[in-house]
């Protein structure tokens, strides 16, 4: 094991799948000969050159729906977007074209191709550079959404998106890109729709995506000093979702609190209810409860950018109350 | 022109025009389930382009695509049985007229939204370019697209990395019912060229002999490393936009009767007698085994099984090679 941050462990992915696979291409604005803007991509051009690392003019709908067009072609196109919210400009290339395409062509065509960037409220970002939309990516069919939160789950999901057939988006919450963790030496890939064991415990289950899983790691420590043990779990990819894991650990602790920086209407916390809710009913002891992002664009001014996201503090008296309920 | 180009052109565009006017009458019988948008009028620029391309070259196409598929080698029968919704249609029934596939000849699909298909186009020069291949893409889009942010995108993207790519825009004058002249600055498209430093191309798109030439030229640019090419080939629909949708209240009749005057298939017919390229009996044979293969395809494809509803969720993601 090797100690990495996390975006290191996502350029060695990168960088190690690049040397074996010839089709694997990177665009983007500024990941050329600059290395990309959070470093997504630093060393590379030197080392795979202008075609292999493509800087794009700011036209996110025109060069991803050229990326699906190379796809259905033969190669491997990894965009590397920056921002979430930078997408949004493509959402027609994505919804009816790169997710559609495989059902479309009933099968002939392949779609390997990964959409990769930030997420995530924090640092006075405002409101154009703070989304999350991974509810809205997890409501379509043909696309895989993952959200690791570790370097290692990083590395290895990153590998497993580069070396499939489906399209699939990289969501990296900005304040985990910094984080170190241990890393595997070899070769290894981490699977999707297998959820991970953040914290064991046997009060109450807190289910995160992205930062909120360490946040709700964090309230669990807060928790344990007062006798109660959160099981955390990070589901670490939003489609395909592993419920499995979750009702297991509802089976064990009788309540669940989901816990996401997003909008709550029809959301990520919405789907994990109601699932738990026809598979895990008779295992409940209290009523499901979430705790999201409030219902409104993100804010600069760091009072009110605050207000706005599940903190520690409040994830903890919620978990509180819930154990008390 | 050299007989055997001058009747394949024939051929191809007869071809187009015989299996569109079956899937008309198709429609009108019950056996087509949903839309149905012809290619009448403007055969000779899929076939004029699509008559340069080897099988591994690509076509991305727009909602009128029938005849880019046709001209890219997919049989009436598959685009047929595809309008019929039959498991034997050439995207086992899963598309319809608007979402024809047949990748193992080329023909990358056709899309019920236009504009992508110039992005996708750019992106098969880039995988031609990525990979080393000697192949070109070739974007197959209406007046309508260009006004559509696709277009701007697409063309400055292959402009600027010198894809092997030709974006054929097939200006009818109409998007579905708004006139281009209404809805473009300036309704010369092949003008906007000069704007992404690469050239533009005036075709008439009713010359299948002259869109032959130009498409030529094209593609020997694209294989030669030289880029992108844009070519508007102005033509015109004849039929509705949709079969069986209202075709009145946006172009008079004398428009319509004036373009049926300029019959792109009359036009080449005409071309081929004046000039001694072929003959009355040369034709004859062409329309006899067009006419033949026509009626054929159709039956085979109304007594096609249906698809299983089992296989509605198929394929939505990878399922193994």
């Amino acid at each position: 094991m090797k100690e990495l941050t996390y975006t290191v462990a996502a350029r060695e992915a990168l960088d190690e799948e690049m040397a074996r696979d010839p089709r694997i291409f990177v665009m983007g604005e500024g990941i050329g000969k600059r290395g990309g803007n959070f470093n997504t991509t630093l060393g590379l051009y030197e080392k795979y050159g202008p075609l292999r690392l493509c800087d794009t003019p700011i036209a996110e709908r025109g060069f991803i729906g050229l990326a699906v067009g190379a796809a259905m072609s033969g190669s491997i196109p990894v965009i590397d977007f920056m921002m979430v919210d930078f997408i949004l400009d493509a959402m027609g290339e994505i919804i009816n074209q790169m997710a559609k395409m495989q059902y479309m062509s009933s099968g002939r065509l392949r779609m390997p191709m990964v959409l990769r960037g930030c997420i995530g409220i924090g640092g006075a970002a405002a409101t154009h550079h703070s989304g999350s939309y991974y509810s809205i990516f997890s409501n379509i069919p043909g696309l895989r959404v993952i959200v690791p939160t570790t370097p290692a789950d990083v590395k290895g999901m990153f590998r497993t998106a580069l070396r499939g057939n489906d399209p699939v988006i990289m969501l990296e919450h900005k304040n985990l890109l910094s984080n170190k963790g241990l890393v595997p030496e070899e070769d290894y890939t981490t699977p999707f729709g297998q959820a991970r064991i953040a914290r064991a415990g046997k009060h109450v289950t807190a289910v995160g995506v992205a930062l909120t899983v360490q946040k709700c790691v964090q309230a669990a420590e807060v928790l344990a000093k007062q006798g109660i043990e959160v099981e955390v779990i990070d589901p670490r990819s939003t489609s395909p979702l592993d419920i499995a894991t979750i009702l297991q650990s509802v089976k064990k602790t009788g309540r669940l609190m989901i816990v996401d920086d997003a909008f709550e209407p029809c959301g990520f916390g919405a789907e994990v209810s109601a699932q738990v809710g026809v598979h895990g009913f008779d295992d409940l002891d209290a009523p499901i409860r979430r705790l999201s992002g409030a219902f409104a664009p993100t804010p600069y001014s760091p009072p009110l950018e605050q207000e706005i996201v599940p903190s520690v503090e409040t994830i903890t008296k919620a978990l509180y109350d819930l154990v008390k309920e | 022109m050299e007989k055997d180009t001058g009747l394949l052109l024939y051929r191809n565009m007869l071809l187009i025009r015989m299996s569109e006017e079956r899937l008309a009458q198709s429609r009108q019988a019950g056996l087509v389930h949903g839309a149905c948008h012809t290619y009448v009028g403007e055969e000779a620029v899929a076939t004029g382009v699509c008559a340069h391309l080897n099988q591994d070259d690509m076509v991305f196409s727009t909602h009128r695509g029938h005849g880019h598929a046709l001209a890219k080698g997919v049989s009436p029968f598959e685009v047929m049985a595809e309008l019929y919704g039959r498991e034997t249609g050439c995207s086992h029934g899963r598309g319809g007229s608007m979402h024809l596939f047949k990748p193992e000849v080329g023909l990358m699909g056709t899309s019920g939204i236009v504009g992508p298909c110039i992005l996708q186009a750019a992106g098969a020069g880039y995988t031609f370019k990525l990979l080393g291949k000697p192949n070109v893409a070739v974007a197959f889009f209406g007046d309508g697209a260009s006004n559509n942010g696709a277009f701007h995108e697409g063309v400055n993207l292959a402009a600027i990395y010198k894809l092997p790519v030709l974006f054929i825009c097939e200006n009818n004058l109409y998007a579905t019912e708004v006139p281009s002249s209404y809805s473009s600055g300036n309704p010369d498209i092949y003008q906007r060229a000069i704007g992404y430093g690469i050239p533009g191309v005036k075709v008439d798109g009713n010359d299948a002999w002259e869109m032959f030439l130009a498409a030529g030229e094209a593609v020997r640019r694209a294989r030669a490393g030289e880029g992108p090419t844009l070519i508007e080939a102005k033509t015109y629909r004849t039929r509705a936009h949709s079969e069986g949708m209202r075709d009145v209240g946006y172009r008079t009749q004398e428009e319509v009767e004036s373009w049926k005057a300029r019959d792109p298939i009359k036009m080449l017919r005409d071309r081929l007698l004046r000039d001694h390229t072929a003959d009355e009996d040369d034709i004859d044979n062409v329309h006899n085994d067009v006419t033949a293969r026509v009626t054929d395809d159709h039956q085979r494809a109304a007594d096609s099984p249906w698809p299983k509803g089992s296989d509605a969720l198929s394929h939505v993601y990878f399922e193994g090679a």
